[in-house]
């Protein structure tokens, strides 16, 4: 096998894996990159060095992704590390959370940008507790696609039957979560079995093998290609054009968070209300007639409004939620607990306003999903609905609909710590207010 | 009916340009860190891509070791100029002079020695962020590395306390002395990087391509022979027909044997490469954690 060459048009699939130590998340990982040829000969001559010193001599394959002193000294995991690896089909990013520590804030963070999820069972342990708080936390996450790799099917003599049953288990909590794609498939990690070759021990799984599956996945549609949005993040005006026909120009850049955008359509601009129409989408190649989430592009509006950095264009006909009264879904990231009352910063697509988080409602049980109620406080890896109240409305989507304007970052003023994640639920009718047409 | 998906270019593409201009926007001096590297190449076209027809919102920064390949230099001056962007270049020679930066005994190599040089050019023109073009998968410590890298007032990375970034949030925020290091390739593979220079047909300086040279048989690798470290009377002298993948400090910059021309000829040695890009920079060998030693002192 050879890696990607620029003859063949790839595209870019990032999954997160998440697991402990015995799991035999690190051999997958291994494996993955091992067969696919991604991993060179000075990596493998260094993992024997660091083996010789402090392993007794054997290679231990987590090393390559525990690449800090202290990960390799205590053998932990601190953090998320992403690996990368491509195939004649596909480019990989790979991000790789530790199983133990801090488990739910750094599976957030990988799962954040993932389209697929893996998680790893151990073929004679079945469904543990584990295994639903991974599925759980993709599910609140809303990743696309799940991977369930029922692995060390050596162990079992290739039993049919125990992968049927496993499968079993976890189809039954399935129902309550929000995955539209999964997939099962029997693995040996160890070995080699299904990973990348087909296994001879299991005739009876007419599937794809893991890579197989991670190189044909459908990802085209992971992206909201249905609304159009585009928050204002920088606003173009060139002071001296060398081209003097671009003096006038007033361009509005930023990243398609969602839909299409075609020269000639009419949009909103939002909080404002202001009416224009597309009247070019330039880049740097020349100027295009459509483009689409998640590009970035620089947009010219028919008429010169006054637009600014964290304003919203959108499609005229399609507006989404706007209010200073939020509802949303967060994961706690801070060692200090999240207190109401106290006023955070909230950063949202190309905007940070004060807030404060006015109440909290619940708290989400990872394992079982139930909601728990008269919580007073979110506590580091915690996940709950919360109510917050901002000192600006936000201009936003519910996340299950766009992942972009949905979501949001909490930041503690004075020590600026990321302390949390949230996902706003759905806007309520009263924050769907008519806007009254200022069309020039 | 139509595709609308993006190739990996594309996405890797589109999540720099996003960056970099989310770094325009919530700072207020920052920079680009512009060596004539092929990493900092891509950033520069980056650059053009997310702030045309405007200029590029900030000047460029060179932490010179004194000890370039001068290609490089000619190189980085030429297109500093065709973009019209202000460059400024803080050598570390001037800093050894006016003891900035003090050499270690037996220290030849520089690269360490960017380290105060940097810092120094950070404080002199007051910079709150520095974009590089690092990637993660240079280095096993990079791997763990945040596209904004927070460093405190003496410009260390603590990577047991990194800010979390989920989705393409990023927490830019600062108190006065602090500064933010930002990498919009965090994403790309050395693999990407050829393909984008091909795509986006840029010029890259003429050492990255196949040519004749002198060198001198060091530490288990193939390294220019220079006036600045002669060979020594038992060290192996040879003229190769050569190319550096990755460039640093001349003396410790392995040449590979490579009849590669081209970019197409590049991007399909690595495609056969059986050894990283780094293997061949003899300043991450010292120790298994020296990359992750001089980031947390400074470095990118």
């Amino acid at each position: 096998m050879t890696t990607a060459t620029h003859q063949n048009k790839v595209d870019l699939l990032r999954f997160n894996t998440c697991g402990s130590v015995d799991d035999g998340k690190s051999t997958l990982i291994g494996r993955l990159l091992y067969d696919s040829k991604s991993l060179m000969e000075d990596q493998i001559e260094a993992l024997e060095r660091s083996a010789d010193i402090t392993g007794g001599g054997q290679i231990n394959l987590a090393n390559l992704t525990d690449g800090l002193r202290a990960e390799r000294e205590q053998g932990i995991t601190i953090d998320v590390a992403y690996r990368y690896f491509a195939t004649p089909h596909r480019k990989f990013i790979i991000a790789d959370t530790p199983g133990h520590v801090q488990y739910t804030r750094n599976m957030v963070t990988g799962a954040s940008t993932a389209n697929l999820s893996i998680i790893l069972i151990d073929a004679r342990q079945g469904v543990i507790e584990q295994s639903r708080r991974h599925a759980i936390i993709a599910s609140l996450l809303r990743i696309p696609h799940l991977v369930v790799a029922i692995n060390k099917m050596d162990l079992v003599d290739w039993k049919e039957e125990r992968f049927l049953e496993i499968k079993d288990q976890f189809e039954e909590f399935l129902p309550r979560l929000d995955i539209k794609d999964v997939k099962f498939i029997p693995v040996s990690a160890l070995k080699g079995d299904n990973i990348v070759t087909h296994s001879e021990h299991t005739p009876w799984y007419p599937g794809p093998t893991l890579l197989g599956h991670l190189e044909t996945v459908h990802i085209a549609s992971d992206w909201n290609l249905t609304n159009f949005r585009f928050p204002v993040q920088w606003v173009n005006r060139p002071n001296n054009p060398t081209d003097h026909s671009l003096h006038d120009f007033r361009g509005l850049s930023g990243q398609i968070a969602g839909g299409i955008v075609r020269v000639g359509q009419k949009v909103m601009v939002l909080p404002s209300g202001f009416s224009s129409t597309i009247k070019q989408i330039w880049t740097l190649d020349g100027a295009v007639e459509e483009a689409f989430s998640p590009q970035s592009v620089t947009l010219v509006l028919e008429h010169d409004l006054d637009i600014s950095r964290g304003d919203v264009i959108v499609d005229a006909a399609d507006l989404p939620g706007s209010s200073s009264d939020l509802h949303a879904k967060i994961c706690w990231m801070n060692p200090r607990p999240l207190t109401p009352g106290k006023q955070y910063l909230l950063k949202h697509t190309t905007q940070t306003v004060k807030a404060a988080v006015t109440a909290i409602e619940n708290r989400i049980n990872i394992s079982t999903l139930d909601k728990e109620e008269g919580i007073t406080e979110l506590a580091m890896n915690d996940l709950g609905e919360v109510r917050i109240k901002t000192a600006k409305a936000l201009i936003f989507d519910g996340y299950a609909t766009n992942r972009l304007t949905g979501s949001f970052i909490l930041i503690e003023p004075g020590t600026n710590s990321t302390v949390a994640a949230g996902m706003l639920l759905p806007p309520t009718e009263a924050a769907r207010p008519e806007y009254k047409d200022f069309a020039i | 009916m139509k595709c609308y998906h993006l190739d990996h270019l594309d996405y890797l593409e589109t999540e720099a340009i996003h960056i970099m201009r989310e770094v325009a926007s919530e700072f207020e001096r920052p920079a680009i860190l512009f060596s004539g590297g092929k990493d900092s190449i891509c950033l520069l076209r980056l650059a053009e891509k997310a702030f045309r027809p405007s200029d590029i919102p900030m000047p460029f920064l060179n932490v010179a070791t004194g000890h370039e390949f001068h290609e490089l230099l000619e190189f980085r001056d030429r297109r500093a100029k065709q973009l019209n962007a202000k460059l400024i270049v803080r050598t570390v020679d001037e800093a050894l002079e006016n003891g900035i930066a003090v050499q270690a005994p037996g220290q030849v190599s520089r690269n360490q020695l960017q380290i105060p040089v940097l810092l120094a050019a950070i404080e002199e023109f007051r910079f709150d962020a520095c974009i590089g073009g690092a990637r993660r998968d240079e280095e096993k410590a990079r791997a763990k590395e945040r596209f904004f890298s927070f460093r405190d007032s003496f410009g260390q990375w603590d990577p047991k306390n990194q800010r979390p970034e989920i989705w393409n949030l990023y927490n830019g925020r600062l108190n006065p002395g602090e500064n933010m290091r930002v990498f919009p390739l965090s994403n790309w593979t050395e693999m990407d990087v050829w393909e984008y220079i091909k795509r986006e047909n840029l010029e890259v300086p003429s050492i990255y391509f196949s040519h004749k040279r002198c060198c001198v048989r060091r530490g288990g690798q193939w390294v220019p022979d220079t006036e600045l470290m002669p060979a020594k009377p038992n060290e192996e002298v040879k003229e190769m027909i050569v190319r550096v993948r990755t460039i640093g400090d001349i003396i410790s910059t392995g040449c590979v044997e490579s009849p590669a021309s081209n970019c197409d000829d590049i991007i399909a040695e690595i495609a056969a490469a059986r050894v990283t890009e780094r293997g061949s920079r003899a300043d991450d060998k010292v120790s298994e954690a020296a990359m992750e030693d001089r980031k947390k002192a400074g470095y990118f």
